[in-house]
């Protein structure tokens, strides 16, 4: 497997505070990486990274270098909305954008060129289908987003992530809050889209990060303390905190 | 021990109070409009509504003075509205807080506190006079608009940054510019706080008198277009009123004042709501 994002010797400071430090990481291409951590260890910052959503922070610094497929991604006259669209995003509250369902699907498409009506309608069934909501929705793509309850609607924000065909996908938190019906069917829709698409998880919860990442890292206080194949990991840990974190000692 | 009162009993009087205080701001706006009703509406015809003025107003109608009073509303708005809505996008969405943004926002506040005969007099001053105009809609319009733009400016930043940060991070999540997010996704779900500080402002300039006596004049005649001078329905009642010229024909076009705002006022929250039912 090839090497889709690689993450060298980065730092990344807010003010003068340091929230990430010396991270050296790689993800590889069509698997799923786990970031787990307790809370304020650098997380979604990190995830923040690799789409560049970190810009939109006031004060801060990074340096290192960041790679997707062997492309600096920190450069500063990076075209960071052309990155986004391969780098997609999943945030840990779902918002839906306030319009129909299709419409949500339809609005990254259509800004970046997509105009034939049929070929927008066959993505974003598609991508509802990805997704597993094309048959709770299929009969009311017309009708208000927001009318979906909440694990729809992460199911949504995932559809609609896809329907803007990136290669990357970051999720921070996807399950947060979601009854364990909607959080199996988005593991299972992740454990589907792993083949196409490298995945990016982070989750506070240990076991959903045992049950579907290939490999995991392990983030404290925004240092990097262990990183693995999931089943290396989570059985026979190298370091004391990350046994003592994923036996429920802290964090 | 001192006699305690009675919590409960404080809660309920409070409560009575308050309603009562409620009910008296109420009281007044019922008043006016029944006042102004029962004295006008008399006066109101199709006959009043669709004739010119004769005689200074002693007899005829208010036709001029109604498209007078659109025409400026017009002009104010055409010029009020981009430029208005332009600086509360640029101070809410393209800039950070600074001392910058404190000192833009401190001169629109001041704006907003110059007294509108003073405005008239700079319309007069400046329009009318230095760039010839002469008493025009459009000096009128113009000046009109100055007034407007705080308004206009603090209704629409408000409404902008009511709408949830979450929207412009997913938008921007999806590969969409920073100007695209805020045409398709910000300014459609700030429109309802925008329209009411649009339909704020026609209220104003449907009321004013200062401004338009210094800058669009009182000529009673029917404006062919904007360079020409005209009566707004507010100075016609004024100039009615103040000269004694006919009592009637004032309460008249107080009525038609006082109902027109209304009917603006309900006709935006209808279609405010009409689009929200759509989001």
């Amino acid at each position: 497997m090839s090497e889709k994002i690689v993450v060298k010797d980065f730092n990344f400071y807010y003010s003068n505070h340091k929230v990430l430090s010396d991270l050296n990481l790689t993800v590889k291409a069509n698997s799923i990486l786990g970031i787990m951590g307790p809370a304020k260890s650098g997380k979604t910052t990190l995830l923040r990274v690799l789409n560049r959503l970190c810009d939109l922070i006031p004060n801060i610094h990074v340096d290192g270098e960041v790679f997707l497929d062997g492309e600096n991604i920190l450069l500063p006259d990076l075209n960071v909305d052309k990155l986004r669209t391969k780098v997609g995003m999943v945030f840990d509250k779902p918002v839906p954008l306030p319009r129909s369902i299709f419409e949500n699907l339809a609005y990254s498409p259509r800004i970046h060129g997509m105009k034939d009506k049929r070929k927008l309608e066959e993505l974003v069934e598609k991508s509802l289908k990805l997704a597993i909501l094309w048959d709770e929705v299929k009969d009311r793509l017309h009708e208000p987003a927001t009318k979906l309850s909440g694990g729809q609607q992460q199911r949504l924000c995932i559809a609609r992530t896809l329907a803007m065909e990136p290669e990357v996908i970051l999720l921070d938190e996807p399950t947060y809050g979601l009854d364990p019906i909607s959080t199996l069917k988005i593991e299972q829709a992740l454990q589907v889209l792993k083949k196409n698409y490298t995945i990016v998880l982070v989750s506070n919860n240990t076991w959903q990060v045992a049950r579907i990442s290939d490999n995991v890292a392990f983030l404290l206080m925004g240092e990097l303390i262990e990183y693995g194949s999931a089943s290396e990991i989570f059985t026979v840990p190298k370091d004391k905190r990350t046994n003592d974190y994923i036996s429920g000692r802290f964090g | 021990m001192a006699t305690r009162i009675n919590p409960e009993f404080v809660q309920r009087a409070v409560k009575i109070q308050l309603f009562g205080l409620t009910g008296f701001t109420i009281g007044i706006l019922f008043f006016i409009i029944c006042f102004i009703s029962i004295k006008g509406l008399p006066q109101i015809s199709f006959e009043f509504l669709t004739s010119n003025p004769v005689d200074m107003g002693r007899s005829g109608g208010v036709f001029a003075t109604i498209v007078s009073t659109i025409y400026l509303i017009f002009v104010a708005l055409v010029i009020a509205i981009p430029l208005g809505i332009g600086a509360a996008i640029y101070l809410t969405e393209y800039t950070r807080e600074s001392w910058v943004t404190h000192i833009i926002r401190f001169g629109t506040e001041c704006l907003a506190g110059i007294p509108s005969i003073i405005l008239g007099l700079f319309g007069f001053a400046f329009f009318v006079m230095a760039l010839r105009l002469g008493w025009s809609i459009l000096s009128g319009g113009m000046t009109m608009s100055i007034m407007l733009l705080p308004t206009i400016i603090r209704t629409s930043e408000e409404a902008i940054k009511a709408v949830a940060y979450e929207l412009r991070e997913v938008s921007f999540s999806l590969g969409v510019t920073k100007w695209q997010t805020v045409t398709k996704v910000v300014l459609p779900a700030a429109l309802p706080g925008i329209v009411t500080g649009i339909v704020l402002s026609i209220g104003r300039c449907i009321g004013e008198t200062a401004v338009v006596i210094f800058t669009a004049g009182s000529s009673l005649r029917l404006p062919g277009s904007f360079f020409d001078s005209g009566r707004t329905m507010a100075v016609h009642f004024y100039i009615l009123a103040r000269e004694g010229i006919s009592m009637p024909n004032a309460y008249g076009t107080a009525a038609i004042l006082t109902l027109s705002i209304l009917i603006i006022n309900l006709g935006a929250y209808y279609i405010m709501r009409q689009f929200l039912k759509k989001m």
